[in-house]
């Protein structure tokens, strides 16, 4: 606020200009008054660092509100069709502003004035769209680049350790991090473990681990390390990282339009060829009839037809779409990649940490007939002391939970006996002479049948339950006597199968990605609302899967990390690579998810759907609008010579100069008036296409022929009484 | 009176119950399926023999064009000689002279391009050998082009993708051999038995009741008649066309002239539901064209039956309703229904003078005209009405969040290019076109040209202007039919008129084809839930809406400053 005020007294100052900046003010302050709804659908709970909920900043509006001037210049502004034809009518009017002080026939040049800044406004609300557009995409990215100003960079040089400026770090020069260094730049640890704070990317506070040769070997500049010590390759020349592009790509540098914005354009471009014809033969046909038209009323009605509000705002949209990927914590790599995640088909979806929680839990111990519950529980425990896998240490917390334990701590001078391959099963040698193990079935029937126990029949009927239920049994044997099974069940996300849900009548399939036999993939597919599977996924099961999808015409995203996830993301529609993920993975994909947040996939096909409804709305607003315009401005043209004409101003409208000057004063208020829907976009409903375009077609389509009608006779009741 | 209405619901109801069984006739006869008709295969392989045409070779949609533009020309340089020395050639008993250039260049391009807009008169202006060897020719091939045009545009999508859209050569003939040829015979003998002249001699003579000598021209006309309806052509055998007694004798000559010229635009949308498998999209796209016929007939009615504002003002009673213009063995309804008729689907034959109707009458007649594809001419009223079909896909798949997509095949930037300029093309022409004839007619009124452009004009003021613009749409749209208080035999008219209809004509037939060509040998997308779906009332909705509104917006200054401004003035 206090910004503004000081900016206000700036303008004063500012003398010719202070009206223009007068007017654009006062509609602004309306605008900052529009109550913010919440976003539309939020899939993590996180408060994003870099959000920012407020439409229009005070420093973003001046921005943009000097870019609004700067984008006039004729080169830029005709890379947008439509408002260029507006501004080549603002300068006719300046012309007749001019020629009419000293001639008659052309109207008063008070009026003709009015007329020529009513245009200008209308080009500079259009610029100011695009401006503040491409200021909060700006703001957005400066805040992430701030987290990697220059830092110190520990480099390796012939073995030896220089500091230089991280702005120095060539692609393939290698840096060591210590605890409580900042990461100069991204890359890739090529020796070491560490955790890190990757909090000024994601906003998520708990650290992550990253190490060098798996999938999660990848670090990124601005992050913290905050233990161990790492060796780092430098990934990336310096202004080439995906942050970097996204900048450029949202600043509107190398913003290329993408291919339905393409398309509009033409349509757009068309529209507005249809209304030059429209108005320049409307000067013969004028003629004919004796009746002169003056050359701002030929204008006025031009730059009313032409599609000025969906051509103002277009540029707006797409960048805000761009701008709203980014807000999510997505980095993509181009526009186009945005709008094609709205066209999805197919999904493919991991299920750990997408559609399970994590890994496996212990849900239930089931000891043979005759067992007891204590004894059983007791002996899960003790083998599963030394477990470090999170499905041992749940085991221990079920038993706790259940009250059913009293132990704590393995007795002194337990051997503990490791997982292998081999064996696959662990446990635990007590000093009293127990032996309990744990493991697969199959491995336990093999240590009890050796000893020459029986191995009881109803182990093996739950057994044999708990898989066909999608859970994992862990047998348990003391002293090579089976004891009983634990039940081991994968955690559904909630609210992951309405989530699907959603996704279906979106008309997106989701298919989930699983290491998991057939059974149990099933099994937690049915339970989790998936359409379909791929059990005991290997790397190339995915990328046949997404061929054959797409050889059926169908397009299709993913989600990875790994660099055996490279080529899949490649081939994907949509690749999402994760920051966590290698190198490969970030370079085969074209966005990158900065939260790691396996379902942000969903998220991203809802912002390029919205991006495509916030475009055909606004076009079909536009056109829309233009029957209530005709309605005002043709009969003004007439009446003076064709008085029976006076039956088609329905709206009642003052004089014929009230209703042109409403009707332009109008054409030119809806475009900062659709910023804020511009910028937000229109909500995407997932009701089926028939109802979504009823809705849309209904509020946007019956609501533009209406509205207009109303605005531009309220404007008529206040300019009817100076006119 | 409700007889007539009557009359009109039942001409209506006739005209569908033979075109939808024609419909599925239609389908099924150029799938190549076993249909009735193919006892005429034998006379088809003659031709094609004779013409070495393979009918099996298939073609893309650009060979497919290349013939229709091929064929098209020969014709026109054909017909533009034979005009010219109508005089020195057989069968001219009435001693007719030859055309001048201007007048040539006009008619045939009118008739090759199935507008048949006459800047001449059957009776003087032609001979028997012209009507026969050019025009009736003419009917017949340019309401094939049309058709085969269509045909080639539904083959690309009964199939998921291809790029082979049958042959353009066996579309046509088979539409000919198979369609018009039978039907045309049957209609002629239908109406040479109610009284159509079917003879080669002169003209006849007779003394009038006033002992006048009156002169009375006739010809070989009921084949001529049959096919101008049929084949949606309506360039009659007399001058006043339908109106003429003897090219349409009565009530019952009337309603089969009425049926003819309906059933195969009606036959042609349906069979594009059969021939693609998905006749859900025909009806829906039948049913936007009824409710736009039934939008424009209903008001027209209303406003023939209510009679001349003007008339009713001094104290006249018009029970009959307007009757100026009409003939009294029609009466103003079914004549209210024709001039609806012949200007949605452009026959442009007229059985009372549209000159004289109301106007508001005159504002239906131009807007049908300028929509021109509410059922549309024979094949091409589809083939307009997909132009704004592909329109409406494409802003509503924005508004449904995916990229659109017409069944099944992505619609992107070069196929919304063609229609953006197929669209921007009509209000062009017509504008343009009205445009210049103003510009002449105010300030060059006096020009020293065979007819002073002053002289153009009987009723100057917003009905003269109305004329002009009626003229220019009537050109764009194929259609034909005039307000004859234009004099449009001149220079300027045969000139400007020609060239918008040879445009008006090849560019909207050659861009649908394009961009149906363009989609079928896209990938083709399965059907999910967040399809967009064509055949849906939503997007009949919007189609319809976007065929308003594109119209309205371009048009509403000019029918403003024509019919709106008469109608109003007349009743202030």
């Amino acid at each position: 606020m206090e910004n503004r005020e000081r900016r206000i007294e700036n303008r004063e100052q500012a003398g010719g200009i202070s009206f223009l900046y007068h007017s654009l003010f006062s509609i602004l302050h309306f605008l900052f008054s529009i109550p913010h709804s919440p976003p539309q659908f939020s899939i993590s709970n996180k408060q994003m660092k870099t959000q920012s909920n407020k439409l229009f900043e005070a420093a973003l509006v001046q921005t943009a509100l000097k870019q609004s001037f700067v984008k006039l210049d004729p080169r830029v502004m005709i890379k947008n069709p439509v408002m260029f034809t507006v501004e080549i009518g603002t300068l006719i009017m300046a012309y007749v502003t001019v020629y009419s002080f000293g001639h008659t026939g052309q109207g008063s040049a008070t009026y003709n004035f009015f007329i020529f800044l009513i245009l200008l406004l209308t080009v500079l609300f259009a610029n100011f769209a695009e401006a503040i557009a491409e200021a909060r995409g700006k703001a957005q990215a400066d805040s992430l680049r701030k987290t990697r100003e220059e830092t110190p960079a520990k480099v390796l040089v012939n073995g030896r350790i220089e500091t230089r400026s991280s702005s120095q770090l060539k692609k393939g020069d290698m840096f060591v991090c210590e605890a409580g260094d900042t990461i100069p730049t991204d890359g890739e640890i090529i020796e070491g473990i560490a955790t890190i704070d990757e909090s000024a990317i994601t906003g998520e506070s708990a650290p992550v681990i990253r190490e060098s040769g798996g999938d999660k070997s990848s670090v990124t500049g601005g992050t913290k390390v905050l233990s161990d010590h790492i060796k780092v390759q430098v990934s990336t020349q310096p202004g080439e990282s995906f942050l970097d592009k996204m900048i450029a790509l949202v600043e509107g540098a190398s913003r290329q339009k993408t291919p339905n914005e393409i398309a509009l354009t033409i349509l757009l471009a068309s529209f507005t060829l249809v209304f030059i014809i429209v108005c320049v033969t409307l000067k013969p046909f004028a003629d004919y009839a004796n009746t002169p038209i003056t050359i701002a009323a030929l204008i006025s009605l031009f730059v009313c037809l032409i599609p000025t509000t969906i051509g103002g705002l277009l540029s707006a949209i797409g960048i805000a779409g761009m701008d709203r990927a980014l807000r999510a914590n997505v980095i993509t790599k181009s526009g186009k990649a945005v709008e094609t995640a709205g066209d999805i088909d197919v999904l493919l979806l991991d299920k750990t940490g997408t559609i399970t929680i994590g890994n496996r839990k212990a849900t239930n111990f089931y000891p043979t007939t005759g067992g007891i519950i204590k004894k059983f529980t007791d002996a899960c425990v003790l083998s599963s002391l030394s477990d470090d896998t999170p499905e041992g240490k749940s085991i221990i917390e079920l038993a706790k939970l259940k009250g059913e334990t009293n132990i704590s701590a393995a007795p002194a001078g337990s051997a503990f006996i490791r997982f292998t391959a081999e064996t696959r099963s662990s446990g635990i040698d007590t000093p009293d002479g127990r032996r309990i193990r744990k493991g697969a079935f199959d491995s336990i029937r093999n240590i009890v049948q050796k000893a020459g126990n029986v191995f009881p029949a109803d182990i093996e009927e739950q057994v044999k339950k708990i898989s066909s239920n999608g859970g994992t049994p862990l047998v348990v044997s003391e002293n090579e006597k089976a004891l009983g099974v634990i039940e081991l069940q994968d955690i559904i996300k909630p609210g992951i199968s309405e989530r699907f849900d959603r996704l279906r009548k979106m008309g997106v399939k989701t298919v989930m990605v699983t290491g998991d036999n057939p059974l149990t993939a099933k099994y937690i597919a049915q339970k989790a609302g998936v359409d379909d599977f791929i059990a005991e996924a290997k790397p190339e099961d995915k990328m046949n899967y997404i061929k054959d999808e797409q050889a059926e015409g169908k397009l299709v995203a993913m989600m990875g990390d790994g660099t055996n996830d490279a080529p899949a993301l490649a081939q994907a529609d949509v690749g999402v690579a994760m920051n966590s993920g290698t190198q490969a993975a970030k370079e085969a994909g074209n966005m990158v998810d900065l939260d790691n947040d396996p379902t942000k996939l969903i998220e991203i096909v809802e912002i390029g759907k919205q991006l495509l409804i916030t475009r055909g709305t606004l076009t079909t607003f536009s056109i829309a609008n233009d029957v209530a315009k005709y309605f005002a401005i043709v009969p003004a043209l007439f009446i003076a010579s064709i008085p029976a004409l006076q039956s088609l101003n329905i709206m009642n409208l003052h004089s014929p100069e009230s209703a042109i000057m409403s009707a332009i004063i109008f054409n030119a208020i809806i475009i900062p008036i659709l910023i804020p829907l511009a910028l937000r976009g229109v909500a995407y409903k997932p009701i089926g296409a028939s109802a979504l375009l009823r809705r849309n077609l209904f509020i946007y389509g019956i609501g533009g022929v209406i509205a207009p009608f109303i605005g531009i006779k309220l404007i008529d009741l206040v300019v009817g009484l100076i006119v | 009176m409700n007889t007539e209405l009557l009359g009109v619901v039942a001409t209506y109801l006739l005209t569908l119950v033979i075109a939808i069984p024609l419909g599925k006739y239609l389908a099924k006869m150029f799938a190549g399926e076993k249909t009735w008709t193919d006892f005429l295969r034998p006379l088809e392989n003659g031709i094609y023999k004779i013409s070495g045409i393979n009918p099996k070779e298939q073609m893309d949609w650009k060979q497919s064009m290349k013939a229709l533009l091929t064929v098209n020309s020969v014709w026109l340089v054909y017909g533009f000689f034979v005009l010219l020395y109508q005089d020195k050639l057989p069968l001219n008993p009435d001693g007719n002279p030859g055309m001048t250039p201007d007048l040539s260049f006009n008619t045939v391009i009118s008739f090759v391009v199935n507008c048949n807009l006459q800047h001449y008169s059957g009776e003087s202006g032609v001979s028997y050998f012209t009507q026969h060897f050019v025009l009736m020719f003419l009917h017949f091939t340019s309401a094939a082009t049309g058709i085969a045009s269509a045909v080639v545009f539904f083959k690309a999508f009964r199939d998921k993708t291809t790029s082979s859209l049958g042959n353009f050569w066996e579309y046509f003939v088979k539409s000919i051999t198979r369609l018009l040829l039978p039907l045309s015979l049957l209609m002629a003998i239908i109406l040479a038995f109610n009284g159509t002249p079917t003879s080669y001699e002169a003209r006849d003579q007779y003394i009038s009741l006033q002992g006048d000598t009156v002169n009375v021209s006739r010809g070989p006309a009921a084949g001529m008649i049959a096919i101008k309806h049929l084949g949606t052509n309506g360039g009659g055998w007399f001058g006043v066309n339908s109106a003429h007694p003897l090219e349409n004798p009565s009530y019952v000559t009337n309603t089969v002239e009425l049926i003819a010229q309906m059933i195969i635009p009606i036959a042609m949308v349906l069979a594009f539901g059969y021939f693609i498998r998905r006749k859900k999209l025909a009806w829906t796209i039948f049913g936007v064209m009824t409710i736009g016929m039934f939008l424009l007939l209903i008001p027209t009615i209303s406003s023939e039956l209510g009679g001349n504002p003007a008339i009713a003002k001094m104290g006249i009673s018009q029970t009959a309703g307007a009757m100026e213009g009409k003939e009294v063995r029609f009466g103003p309804a079914i004549s209210a229904y024709w001039s609806t008729v012949t200007t949605i689907v452009s026959t442009g034959s007229v059985n009372s003078m549209h000159d004289s109707t109301m106007p508001l009458t005159g504002l239906w007649q131009l807007l049908a005209m300028m929509v021109n594809s509410f059922y549309g001419g024979c094949g091409v009223g589809i083939l307009n009405y997909f132009i704004y079909l592909i329109i409406a896909v494409f802003i509503s798949g924005l508004m449904v969040g995916r990229t659109p997509e017409f069944l099944g095949h992505k619609v992107e930037a070069r196929e919304v290019k063609i229609a953006a300029v197929i669209t921007l093309l009509s209000p062009f022409l017509i504008l343009t076109g009205t445009g210049i004839a103003s510009f002449v007619f105010t300030n060059f009124g006096d020009a020293d040209w065979t007819v002073k452009p002053a002289n153009w004009l009987n009723n100057p003021g917003f009905h003269g202007f109305s004329e002009m613009l009626y003229e220019m749409t009537s050109s764009n749209a194929n259609n034909g039919s005039g307000y004859e208080g234009l004099g449009d035999n001149n220079i300027f008219w045969n000139i400007s008129t020609g060239l918008v209809m040879i445009l008006g004509r090849f560019l909207p037939i050659i861009g649908p084809v394009a961009i149906a060509g363009l989609l079928a040998s896209k990938k083709f997308i399965p059907e999910s839930a967040g399809t967009l779906k064509a055949d849906t009332m939503t997007f009949a909705l919007m189609t319809f809406a976007v065929i308003v509104v594109l119209n309205a917006l371009s048009y509403f200054p000019a029918l403003a400053l024509g019919p709106l401004a008469e109608y109003f003035t007349l009743l202030h």
